[in-house]
Parts: C-alpha cells; sequence; structure tokens
C-alpha cells in the first residue's frame, strides 16, 4: 500500500518522480508549473538528491542532459514558453540517446499567451519539438493520481528506450486536487548504464565514455546512415510496443470523442450526458499523445463510427484523428474557440461538447 | 609505475602524454593552430596530478570540440554555448571528480553567456577554458566578442568598428571579479615558456576543485591562422604583437576560500 495524499497534480508529478528514484531536478520559475519547482527545491536536498534553480529553461534542459550523461534518473519541468527554449537539447539528446524526463504543464500561447491552462503544444511535444528527425514518448495524465503514476512510467520508458520522455499536462490537472496513492510501481530492475560518464576509474575495464550527440562525428556510428536507421528502428520499436489509451464506452459507439488532459474529462461528462439522451457517444483518452491510436481509430472508422476531437486549441490533434480515418468518415472539431467565456480563464465545458454531439449525431 | 611518477620520467620534451590519443585517423586541426598544444597541457597538467581517472572533461562545439578526440578522458559534447550547465549537473553528481569545460570564445562569451553568467552566479565549483582566438574559428573567421578593434573577419571586412560593434570583452579580468571566482588566469601558448605557465595555470585551477574553493577560469590565447589571414610564423608574430597587448597574460585572482 502506497501513502494516500490529496495533492495537486503538479505535486503528484514530483512525488511520482520520487519514488521512481529520480536523483536530480533542474528548474527556473514559470507559471503554472511553480509548484514542482518548489518542492524539488524544499523536499531534495533533505533527501540528498540534487536540485538546481538554473539561470534559464535552456540552463534546466542542458543540465539534465548533463545529468543524464552520468547515468542518474533526472528531470526538468516548465511551460510552454519554456518547454520551446528546450527545444535544441531535446533534439540533441535523442541523438546522443540520452534517458530523461521532461514536464510540459501547458498554458496558452502563442508567445507570451495567458498563463492559464491551454493544451496548444501538442505538435510540439507529439513531432519532437526541435530539428531532425526523432520522436518522444508523450504521456498525458488526466488526474492527479495519473500525474503520479504516469511519471513513473516516464522514467522507466526513457531508460527503456534511452530516448527522452514527455509529459504533457496542463494547467487544470496542474493545479486540481484530488486524493491519490503515492506508491512506487514496480518496472523491474533499472538497465545497466554502462555508457554513462562518470570518470574513467568507475569502469571496470578502464575504458573512456563519450556521450555525444554528432553521431558519426565520433564513430559512434559507422555513418550517418547508421544513426538515422537506429533512430528509425527505436520510432518503430517504440511505435509498436507503447501505444496507451482508454476506451470509454466506445464498443457500440456511432460517435467517438478523441482528447487528452483536461478535455478528455469534459468529455468523459459529455459522453454520459448524451448516452442519458439515448445516443451512441464514446470517447478514446489518449494515454500516449505520441504514439498515437491511428490503428484503432481507423478500425472504428471502417465499422462506421464518426469522431469528434475535443482540445483546448485552435486545432493540433483533429489533425492525428484525420490522418487516421483517412477521409472515410467525418470528423467535427470542438476547439479553444468554444470555450464558454473568450478571457484566459475560459473552459472547454460539457455543454459545449454536448451541443456538437447533438449536431453530428 | 603511478601516473605521476611516470609523468615526471617521462621526457617532457619528445615523450607523449599517456592521456594524449594518437590522431591515427589523420590531424584535422590546421597547421599553425594553436587548439592542440591545449589538450597536451591539460593532459600534461591531469597526469601530473595523477587524476585522470577521476576527471570529466565537457566540449562544446567549434574547433576546440576536437580536443574530446584527443584526450583519453571520460568525456561529453555539448550543443554549442552550454558546457557549464552540462559540467555544473556532473559536478553536482560527482563533487569528487574534477569536472572542466574547454570552450571558443563565441561558445563562452556570445551564445553561452547565459550558462557562464549562471555558473558564476552559482559559484559552481568547476573549471572553465577558454580558447581564444579573436574569431569563430569553425564557422570561417566572424567576428567574436574577442575579436581587436579594426580586425578584419568576414562579418568585419572593413575592420571591427568599435562605435558600431564594441570592444572585445577581456573574459579573465571580468571573471576575476565575481565573489565565486576562486581562480581567473590567462595563458597562451606560443612559446615553451608561456606553454609550461598556462600547463601551471590549469594544475591550480584544477586544484581549486580538489579543494572545493570555488569557480575557476583560465582564458588560453591561441592562434587561428587561417582566419587571421596570416602564415604561422607570422600568426606568432600577430599574437605577441596585438593579441597579448590586448589581453596581458597572468593571474587576475588566485583565493583558497570565496567570502
Ligand atoms: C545553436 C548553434 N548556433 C550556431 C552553430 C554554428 N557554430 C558552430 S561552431 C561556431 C563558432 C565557434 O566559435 P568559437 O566558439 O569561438 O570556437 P572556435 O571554432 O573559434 O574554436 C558556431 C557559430 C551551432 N553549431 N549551433
Ligand atoms: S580554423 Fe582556426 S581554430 Fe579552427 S582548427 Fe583551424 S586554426 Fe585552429
Ligand atoms: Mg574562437
Amino acid at each position: 500500500m502506497g501513502e494516500r495524499m490529496f495533492i495537486e497534480g503538479n505535486e503528484a508529478i514530483a512525488r511520482g518522480a520520487t519514488v521512481a528514484d529520480c536523483q536530480a531536478f533542474f528548474g527556473y520559475p514559470i507559471t503554472p508549473q511553480n509548484e514542482i519547482t518548489q518542492w524539488f527545491a524544499r523536499e531534495f536536498p533533505k533527501m540528498g538528491r540534487i536540485f538546481v534553480q538554473t539561470q534559464s529553461e535552456l540552463g534546466s534542459i542542458n543540465m539534465l542532459y548533463g545529468a543524464a550523461a552520468t547515468g542518474i534518473r533526472a528531470m526538468t519541468s516548465s511551460s510552454s514558453p519554456g518547454w520551446s527554449l528546450m527545444q535544441e537539447t531535446m533534439s540533441d539528446m535523442a541523438n546522443a540517446e540520452l534517458p530523461c524526463v521532461v514536464i510540459d504543464v501547458q498554458r496558452g500561447g502563442p508567445g507570451g499567451g495567458p498563463i492559464r491552462h491551454a493544451q496548444q503544444d501538442y505538435f510540439q511535444c507529439t513531432r519532437g519539438g526541435g530539428h531532425g528527425d526523432y520522436r518522444n514518448i508523450v504521456l498525458a495524465p488526466a488526474s492527479a493520481q495519473e500525474c503520479c503514476d504516469l511519471t513513473q512510467l516516464a522514467f522507466y520508458l526513457a531508460d527503456k528506450y534511452r530516448n527522452p520522455v514527455v509529459v504533457i499536462s496542463d494547467a487544470i490537472i496542474g493545479r486540481l486536487r484530488e486524493t491519490i496513492e503515492v506508491k512506487k510501481i514496480d518496472f523491474g530492475p533499472m538497465p545497466d548504464k554502462d555508457w554513462a560518464v562518470t570518470g574513467k576509474g568507475r569502469h571496470k575495464d578502464g575504458k573512456r565514455r563519450v556521450v555525444e550527440h554528432a553521431g558519426d562525428l565520433f564513430a559512434r556510428y559507422p555513418s550517418y546512415q547508421a544513426l538515422l536507421l537506429n533512430l528509425d528502428q527505436k520510432i518503430k520499436r517504440m511505435q509498436e510496443s507503447e501505444l496507451r489509451y482508454e476506451g470509454y464506452k466506445t464498443e457500440d459507439a456511432e460517435l467517438i470523442l478523441v482528447a487528452y488532459g483536461y478535455t478528455a474529462r469534459v468529455s468523459k461528462e459529455a459522453v454520459n450526458m448524451a448516452r442519458t439522451e439515448g445516443i451512441k457517444a464514446g470517447l478514446i483518452r489518449l494515454i500516449t499523445a505520441w504514439p498515437f491510436p491511428y490503428e484503432v481509430l481507423r478500425q472504428k472508422a471502417s465499422q462506421g463510427s464518426r469522431f469528434l476531437a475535443v482540445e483546448d486549441s485552435l486545432g493540433q490533434l483533429v489533425d492525428d484523428v484525420r490522418v487516421a480515418v483517412e477521409s472515410h468518415t467525418e470528423v467535427g472539431l470542438v476547439n479553444i474557440l468554444d470555450r464558454h467565456m473568450p478571457t484566459d480563464g475560459g473552459m472547454i465545458l460539457p455543454d459545449k461538447i454536448l451541443a456538437k454531439i447533438e449536431v453530428m449525431k | 609505475m603511478t601516473e605521476k611518477t611516470e609523468a615526471m620520467t617521462r621526457e617532457r620534451v619528445t615523450g607523449r602524454p599517456r592521456l594524449l590519443i594518437p590522431q591515427t585517423a589523420g590531424f584535422v586541426y590546421c597547421p599553425g593552430c594553436h587548439e592542440p598544444l591545449v589538450a597536451r597541457a591539460i593532459a600534461e597538467a591531469l597526469e601530473e596530478m595523477g587524476m585522470g581517472d577521476e576527471t570529466i572533461g565537457v566540449f562544446d562545439i567549434g574547433c576546440n570540440s576536437f580536443l574530446l578526440g584527443m584526450l583519453d578522458i571520460d568525456s561529453v559534447l555539448t550543443p554549442h554555448g552550454r558546457p557549464p550547465d552540462m559540467a555544473t549537473a556532473i559536478k553536482h553528481v560527482y563533487p569528487d571528480n574534477i569536472v572542466f569545460t574547454v570552450q571558443g570564445d563565441g561558445g563562452l562569451l556570445a551564445i553561452g553567456a547565459d550558462p557562464l553568467l549562471g555558473v558564476l552566479t552559482r559559484a559552481e565549483k568547476i573549471t572553465i577554458m577558454m580558447l581564444n582566438n579573436a574569431v569563430y574559428g569553425t564557422t570561417g573567421g566572424q567576428m567574436a566578442p574577442t575579436s581587436l578593434v579594426g580586425q578584419k573577419t568576414t562579418t568585419t571586412p572593413e575592420g571591427r568598428d568599435a562605435i558600431k560593434s564594441g570592444f572585445p570583452i577581456h573574459a579573465a579580468e571580468m571573471i576575476a571579479t565575481f565573489k565565486g571566482t576562486a581562480y581567473s588566469a590567462r595563458g597562451a601558448v606560443n612559446n615553451p615558456y608561456n606553454y609550461e605557465r598556462t600547463r601551471e595555470y590549469i594544475k591550480v585551477a584544477f586544484g581549486k576543485q580538489m579543494s572545493k574553493a570555488g569557480f575557476s577560469f583560465i582564458e588560453i590565447l591561441v592562434a587561428c591562422p587561417p582566419n587571421w589571414h596570416l602564415s604561422p610564423i607570422d600568426s606568432l608574430k600577430w599574437m605577441e604583437e596585438k593579441m597579448i597587448p590586448e589581453f596581458p597574460l597572468g593571474e587576475f585572482k588566485n583565493v583558497d576560500k570565496i567570502e
């Protein structure tokens, strides 16, 4: 039995990282993720673990690179503008094959945007974010419990694939206080990190280790092509093995909502309301925003289901839904323009989704 | 034989330090480049201190990154400008190891100014080594923060105009003014005397890490003949007549304890 506590999603992420044996956290202040950074600043030194308040998100992500290069489990967290700043090094870490975890508690954009909730970083998270060919597994919690559990999963998957893993949250999930159980999930032993840079004296074979992101420059791969082939195979392995989603009342559904994070919770409510009206609605909630359940949607489309993407952005996730169904069926969208009020405090609420369901049914 | 005694009995001039990796696949540096001499100075310093197995090097993107292939120590290559961040994290994980960076003048003072100010602010117990060749070497000799007033570069074809594009930064003097700095010096490798002095600076700087005194910094003047548009011999002259008068050699701060 784990410890039961009444905490918000942001703290649940920190607690999940801690039980997953994260040894170092690097962070720069930005709303709405400050609770995460402050939690680590308060708790990690007491545990003898590492906390550094960085000089910028560039600092955070590059310290993460350094820590990951030593083989320890390490993490940073930020929100949209900070996440943007991190992209060059995300790309470098994919090349260098460094396992680590990065949290994006999304806020509004583009640009300075509002500091409150939004879901506008979907493309940037699921397409890698930086330059070059790579993908990251993107985990999308929709509750405080999932914030804790998916953060643990993120560390496991990062080590399994030697690749950064992103947790995409939002200001509502981050600030939502719920009762959760903080329990260490057993994924088996951590892989040996014989490649890590520790000082030559710590290696049994006495040979130097080099962590670099240039690929073929220092002979890690025989050629550039070999590096790309390895990345390609890794992307395919992740796609085949790591897809996670929750199907809710989808068996007989004629209209299937697709959503993640806070809008997935609102969508579930809308599905329940539609069902009481006798409308056969269902929900596919993404737990991995990448890999995306293309095949699942394609099958449902071939059986005649139509789709409604629900997301607190102008429309990013909806593109993946369209790709999945290959224009065989209708795809609707409830987006940020459907918020209940036009200010930055506006939210997508169940009645707006229900109204769209009624039009599409 | 320990590293230390081996280093002592080795012939200084003709021998090769054990930590210096032979460049069998061809030598990447231009004729007359001083950067490889810095690799040798670091290798000798580490061997004399017996610390090769306990040291982690962090290398920037730039001509200086080829030092990564020359030193037989655990090493990390970073995105351009970011070595101080990596070194910070690595030092926190392994506080008893020597952790140093090698960076160019562009990599430290332009794109890398954010992480530099970060380590200075936090007084990280690492060593930064900056190779000052007064240009961006790798990318074709553009103006660097250290380019001399009047110096012709590919982005200042008429010579650096101080009113339009400012004056060279004196990193060693500037860094000495920070309270978290335990050591700051500027050396060169243009003649045997300066080379030996620079190697001693490196040892003092690494010593500041071993005593956990504070941040340490060494700027090293290096010639870049192709981008100075001079022969290797004329580059040595330019080093004596232009670089060293602008960037005087010596120690600017050396304390046992920061306060
Ligand atoms: C983000 C980014 N911007 C620019 C570059 C291109 N670049 C590579 S090396 C370099 C300059 C290196 O100059 P300096 O740091 O002085 O080192 P030197 O080559 O002179 O030793 C630049 C601009 C890059 N690799 N990454
Ligand atoms: S371009 Fe300049 S710094 Fe680079 S290798 Fe050649 S001489 Fe050295
Ligand atoms: Mg330079």
